[in-house]
């Protein structure tokens, strides 16, 4: 078992630098270049979720970024403090965006439904959100 | 981002991490060159793109929205695997073709 933790800004600067982490972080389990880019994109919508959604542009706060490797599967963690989702399921729906005239397309939560193989999502309104991530490499073999 | 006019098209070529941090820039760039030319088709060639995630979705569908009212229309060249991957889940090659 390996992990890391790290806590960062919520800037939309620190999008790349969070999912380069995790598909560097995830290389010693020997993942396809395939499997690589699906987390990297997975973590990019949760990532820029948080820089988008949870705090106010003017007040900024933390990402915090967790990440466990066991064997062939990754369980990496996105939580906020942000101001949270009103209605989980709802926000889960493709196409569902609270902020589509900011062309936002509503579909962050249906890319990483497809690319990981679990997904959950645990908010509550004013405390803020905390999205988890599986993926098992090899599956396909 | 640079361009050129091609016959009737007009290419628009993006580099690098297409994510939130420069989707605004990319919007109002290509916004601008919609602006000032006179052509039929947007080609959009991606073959510096390394990286997309949803945001690229959302400005890519306005793009489109935007030249469709125009009367004009919206194609994308050499995608990526994952950028590909991205497309074809949601949807967009349902209005917009890929050359
Ligand atoms: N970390 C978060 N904090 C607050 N709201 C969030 C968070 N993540 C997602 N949301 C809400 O869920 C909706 C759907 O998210 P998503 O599918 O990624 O679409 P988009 O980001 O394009 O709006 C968002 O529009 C937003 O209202
Ligand atoms: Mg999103």
């Amino acid at each position: 078992m390996n992990y890391f933790k790290m806590q960062l800004p919520a800037l939309d600067c620190n999008e790349k630098f969070a999912r380069s982490a995790l598909a560097a972080f995830c290389v010693e389990a020997a993942p396809t270049l395939e499997e690589i880019g699906d987390v990297k994109t997975a973590v990019s919508e949760a990532v820029t979720n948080v820089v988008v959604h949870a705090y106010d542009k003017e007040n900024p706060g933390e990402i915090f970024l967790e990440a466990y490797l066991d064997a062939n599967e990754i369980k990496i963690v996105i939580k906020d403090n942000g101001v949270g989702i009103a209605d989980v399921e709802k926000a889960l729906e493709p196409f569902y965006s609270t902020k589509s005239d900011d062309e936002r397309s509503g579909m962050g939560f249906t890319v990483m439904q497809t690319f990981m193989d679990k997904v959950s999502v645990v908010s509550k309104e004013g405390e803020g959100t905390t999205v988890e991530l599986v993926k098992r490499f090899g599956d396909k073999q | 981002m640079t361009y050129k006019m091609s016959g009737d098209d007009l290419y628009v070529y993006l580099y690098g991490e297409f994510d939130d941090s420069v989707a605004k820039t990319i919007r109002e760039n290509i916004d601008m060159l919609i602006d000032s030319f006179v052509f039929s088709r947007l080609v959009i060639d991606m073959r510096e793109v390394s990286f997309m995630d949803s945001t690229g979705i959302g400005v890519l569908l306005g793009r489109y929205k935007k030249l469709r009212s125009l009367g004009r229309k919206l194609s994308v060249k050499n995608v990526n695997f994952q950028v590909d991957k991205v497309f074809s889940m949601c949807g967009i090659y349902d209005i917009v073709s890929k050359l």
